[in-house]
C-alpha cells in the first residue's frame, strides 16, 4: 500500500523531523510513503483569519497534488481538519466541491489512519521513557480523533504515560492568537507548562505540531528538562 | 465601529497582571468544573436529555413570530402587559417611564444580564429611582460599584476575603463564613423587600401557551423580587420563549446541571399575570417587556442564528481557556467568553471589541461543553469573516501569496532560515514589537533544513523498515 505524505509547512520548514518520523512509522506499517512535489501550506493560517476568499486558491493547489494519492496521511491534526473543510470553500455544483470532498475523504492524521485504517498495527515500537500525553484540541475536538494516539501509546514498549491535569485544557498556540494577544496566549500555555512539569515526566507528548513547537519553545525558555516530543517520533523510536 | 471601542488585548494585558484576581477566578473555575461534571456524570441519560432540549430550543427558533404572539395572548388573558421593545435605550426609557408614572422610588431587582444589556440600573438612578440587587452575587457587585464578572456567577472574580472587607464597610459587621455573611446582606436586604414599589426579574424561561415566567434561583430572592412589590416587571429577550410547559421542562432537563452542578436549582419559580380577584398576594400589575435588540438580525441570519438557542447556563465560559485566564471584565460587553463573543456582535450598546471572534483559540471547548448544541468555532469563524471582508490583512495576503507558488515560498523559507537566528536580536531590540512579545515566553527553534529535501536521503531506512514491518 501506498501513502502519500502531506507535510505541513510547519513540519517542512521547522519541524522536519516529525516528517521524518511519520514516514519511518508508515513505513513500518508496511505502508510506502511518497511525497508529492509542490506542497507549501493547506491555508489554514488564511483559513482562520477569516479568509476563505485567499484560501480557495490553495484548497485547489491542494486537490491538484493529491487528487491520485490513494490516500493521504499528515501528522498534523488541525491541517488535517482544514483539508476536511475544503469542500465548503466551494458553491454547491461547482465541480471543485466534488473535487475537493473525495480528496478529503481521503486525508487522515497520522494516528487516526493507524488506528482507523490498519486497525491499530503492531510496530513492535520501543520507546523508554516516563511521559505524559498532552491530547490537543485540534486532535480531539476539531478533529475527533478520539483516544487513538492513546491506544499507539499504550502499545509502545518501555513508555510509562503518567496522567497530566487538565488533559482537555488548551496549550493556548491558537495561530495567530498567539502573536494577537501574545500575554492572554503565554498564560494560558505557562498553565500547561505548569501542569507538564507537575507530573514529573521526562518528555511531554502530543500529536499536533502547533502544540509541539508552543510546548517545546516554552520548554526551552524556562530551561526545563522536559523532552517534547511528536506521536510519530515516539512511535518511530530508536529507528530514527 | 468607532476608534474607542474597547480593546480586549489591552484589558486582557491589564487583568492577567492582576495575580490576586487570577487565581481567584481559577479557584472559582475549578470548583464548578467539578460540580457540573458530577452532576452529568450522575445523569446517564444527560446525552439524550440534551437532545431533547436541543430540539425544543431549534424548534422556539422555528416559530419564534407564532410563538411570541401566543405568549402576548397568554400573558393578557393572566392579567398582565405586554411590552415590546426594539432597542436597549427604548427598553429602559419603557421600564423607567413606567415606574416613573407610578411613583415608584424604590425597586428591587433580581439578577438579570439583560438588565444589564439595556442599562437599567442607571437609566433608574438618572430618574431618581433606587434600584437595589437582591442577588447575592450581585449585590455584593453593586456594592462594590462593579459590573458582573460572569452571565451566571456575578461576582466570580471576587474572593470571599473581599466580600468579608466590603461588608465591614458597608454594614459594620462582617464574618468569613457563608452561611453568616448571607444573613448579613438577608438583613440589609429584607427591609428593601417590604419597603420597596416594584420588583424587576429576569427570566430563565417563559411559557408561551401558559404566560408563565418561569426563573431558577439558590436564595429566594427573585420570589419575593416577583411576588412581594406591587409592580412585578420582567424582562426578557425575545428568544428565551418555549411552546409549553413540557418544552420548558426539556430545558430544566439541561439548563441546572450544565450551570450549576445541581439537578435542580433550590427555587424553580413561576410566575403566571398579575393577582386576580380574590386572591391575597402577588403583584397587582404585572409586565412583561420583550426585548430585541439586534436579535431578530441574528434570527434572519442562517449562519449565526443558533446563536439564540443559548440558554444562558455559563458552561462555555467555565471551559474557554481564554475566559478562564482573563475573566469576564477584560471583555468590555455584557456577555462575556464565547457565546458573548458572537451575542455581542449584534449589541448596539456595549458590544465589547470588534475584533472579539479573533480572541479565541481553536480549542473547540465551548462547542463541546455547550448543552445547547451551539458550534461556537463555526459562528467564530463566520464572524471573522465579515470582518476580514472589510480589512486588509497584509501579513496573511502575502503569506497565501506565495503559498501558491512553490517556488518562491521555498525562496522566502530559504531567506527565513537565514534570518532567523536573528530573531531574538529582534526581540532584545523591541520587547514590545509583536516578536518580541511572542518570544517573552518561548525561545523559538528555528527553522531547519526542510523534510523534502531530508526525505529522499531517507529512502534506504525506509525500505528496510518496510521490510521489516511486514509482520502487520
Ligand atoms: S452558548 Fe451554550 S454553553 Fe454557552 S451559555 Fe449558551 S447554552 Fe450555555
Amino acid at each position: 500500500m501506498k501513502a502519500f505524505l502531506f507535510i505541513p509547512c510547519l513540519v517542512e520548514h521547522v519541524l522536519p523531523r516529525v516528517g521524518e518520523a511519520t514516514a519511518m512509522v508508515l513505513s513500518r506499517a508496511g505502508v510506502a510513503p511518497e511525497l508529492p512535489a509542490g506542497q507549501t501550506c493547506c491555508g489554514q493560517f488564511a483559513y482562520k483569519r477569516g479568509r476563505p476568499d485567499l484560501t480557495r486558491p490553495l484548497a485547489r493547489r491542494f486537490v491538484e497534488i493529491f487528487e491520485d494519492a490513494p490516500v493521504i496521511v499528515s501528522p498534523s491534526a488541525s491541517c488535517t481538519a482544514m483539508v476536511r473543510k475544503y469542500p465548503t470553500l466551494f458553491e454547491a455544483g461547482d465541480p471543485w466541491r466534488d473535487r475537493a470532498a473525495r480528496v478529503a475523504a481521503r486525508t487522515f492524521e497520522l494516528g487516526e489512519f493507524l488506528v482507523d485504517k490498519l486497525g491499530c498495527p503492531d510496530l513492535g515500537s520501543r520507546y523508554v521513557a516516563r511521559a505524559t500525553l498532552h491530547a490537543s484540541c485540534q486532535t480531539t475536538r476539531a478533529l475527533g480523533v478520539g483516544d487513538a494516539t492513546e491506544m499507539l501509546l499504550a502499545a509502545v514498549e518501555g513508555l510509562t504515560l503518567l496522567p497530566l491535569a487538565h488533559p482537555e485544557r488548551c496549550c493556548g498556540f491558537g495561530g495567530a492568537f498567539s502573536v494577537d494577544y501574545p500575554e492572554v496566549s503565554q498564560a494560558i500555555l505557562a498553565k500547561k507548562i505548569d501542569d507538564i512539569i507537575a507530573t514529573g515526566a521526562e518528555a511531554v507528548i502530543t500529536a499536533e505540531p502547533s502544540c509541539l513547537l508552543n510546548i517545546s519553545s516554552a520548554l526551552a525558555k524556562r530551561a526545563v528538562p522536559v523532552k517534547a516530543l511528536h506521536l510519530a517520533e515516539v512511535l518511530a523510536g530508536g529507528e530514527l | 465601529m468607532s476608534a474607542c471601542r474597547h480593546n480586549f488585548g489591552k484589558a486582557s494585558a491589564a487583568a492577567l497582571a492582576d495575580g490576586e484576581s487570577r487565581a481567584i477566578l481559577d479557584k472559582a473555575i475549578l470548583q464548578i468544573h467539578a460540580l457540573r461534571q458530577r452532576s452529568v456524570d450522575a445523569m446517564p441519560d444527560f446525552t439524550d436529555r440534551r437532545a431533547r432540549a436541543v430540539a425544543v430550543r431549534q424548534a422556539t427558533l422555528d416559530r419564534l413570530p407564532d410563538l411570541l404572539e401566543t405568549l402576548e395572548a397568554s400573558v393578557t388573558a393572566a392579567g398582565g402587559i405586554v411590552h415590546f421593545a426594539e432597542d436597549a435605550s427604548q427598553a429602559s426609557r419603557l421600564i423607567t417611564d413606567l415606574l416613573t408614572a407610578r411613583g415608584v422610588r424604590l425597586a428591587v431587582k433580581s439578577k438579570s444580564m439583560v438588565s444589564e444589556e439595556i442599562g437599567l440600573n442607571e437609566a433608574l438612578a438618572a430618574a431618581g429611582i433606587e434600584a437595589v440587587e437582591t442577588d447575592l452575587g450581585e449585590y455584593i457587585i453593586q456594592l462594590m460599584g462593579q459590573k458582573p464578572s460572569h452571565i451566571l456567577a456575578p461576582a466570580l472574580h471576587v474572593s470571599k476575603e473581599q466580600v468579608s472587607a466590603l461588608f465591614a464597610e458597608k454594614f459594620g459587621r462582617t464574618s468569613t463564613d457563608i452561611p453568616e455573611m448571607t444573613r448579613i446582606a438577608r438583613d440589609s436586604l429584607r427591609a428593601k423587600f417590604l419597603a420597596a414599589d416594584a420588583g424587576i426579574t429576569g427570566a430563565n424561561i417563559v411559557v408561551a401557551e401558559t404566560g408563565t415566567v418561569m426563573v431558577l434561583e439558590n436564595e429566594g430572592n427573585i420570589r419575593l423580587t416577583g411576588s412581594c412589590p406591587p409592580i412585578h416587571v420582567a424582562l426578557m429577550t425575545l428568544e428565551k420563549v418555549v411552546g409549553s410547559l413540557a418544552e420548558a421542562a426539556a430545558v430544566l432537563d439541561i439548563l441546572p446541571p450544565s450551570a450549576t452542578g445541581q439537578t435542580l436549582p433550590v427555587h424553580l419559580s413561576l410566575f403566571t399575570g398579575a393577582r386576580r380577584d380574590g386572591e391575597r398576594d402577588g403583584p397587582r400589575e404585572m409586565h412583561l417587556v420583550i426585548l430585541d435588540n439586534g436579535r431578530s438580525e441574528l434570527l434572519a441570519d442562517p449562519i449565526l442564528r443558533p446563536i439564540l438557542k443559548c440558554i444562558r447556563c455559563g458552561a462555555c465560559l467555565n471551559v474557554c481557556p481564554v475566559y478562564q485566564s482573563v475573566g469576564g471584565h477584560a471583555y468590555g460587553s455584557v456577555y462575556p467568553g464565547p457565546m458573548g463573543s458572537i451575542l455581542s456582535s449584534v449589541l448596539k450598546d456595549a458590544a465589547g471589541d470588534a475584533r472579539q471572534p479573533f480572541a479565541c483559540t481553536h480549542c473547540g471547548a465551548c462547542a463541546e461543553a455547550c448543552p445547547a448544541g451551539i458550534d461556537h468555532p463555526v459562528l467564530l469563524q463566520e464572524l471573522r469573516r465579515r470582518q476580514a471582508e472589510q480589512g486588509t490583512d497584509t501579513a496573511t495576503k502575502s503569506y497565501a501569496a506565495l503559498a501558491r507558488h512553490p517556488l518562491l515560498f521555498g525562496a522566502a523559507a530559504a531567506w527565513a532560515r537565514t534570518v532567523d537566528p536573528r530573531l531574538d536580536r529582534v526581540a532584545a531590540m523591541a520587547p514590545d514589537g509583536p516578536v518580541g512579545k511572542f518570544l517573552r515566553g518561548r525561545k523559538f527553534p528555528g527553522l531547519s533544513k526542510p523534510f523534502s529535501r531530508r526525505f529522499k536521503a531517507m529512502a534506504k531506512r525506509l525500505s528496510r523498515a518496510q521490510a521489516k514491518g511486514g509482520r502487520s
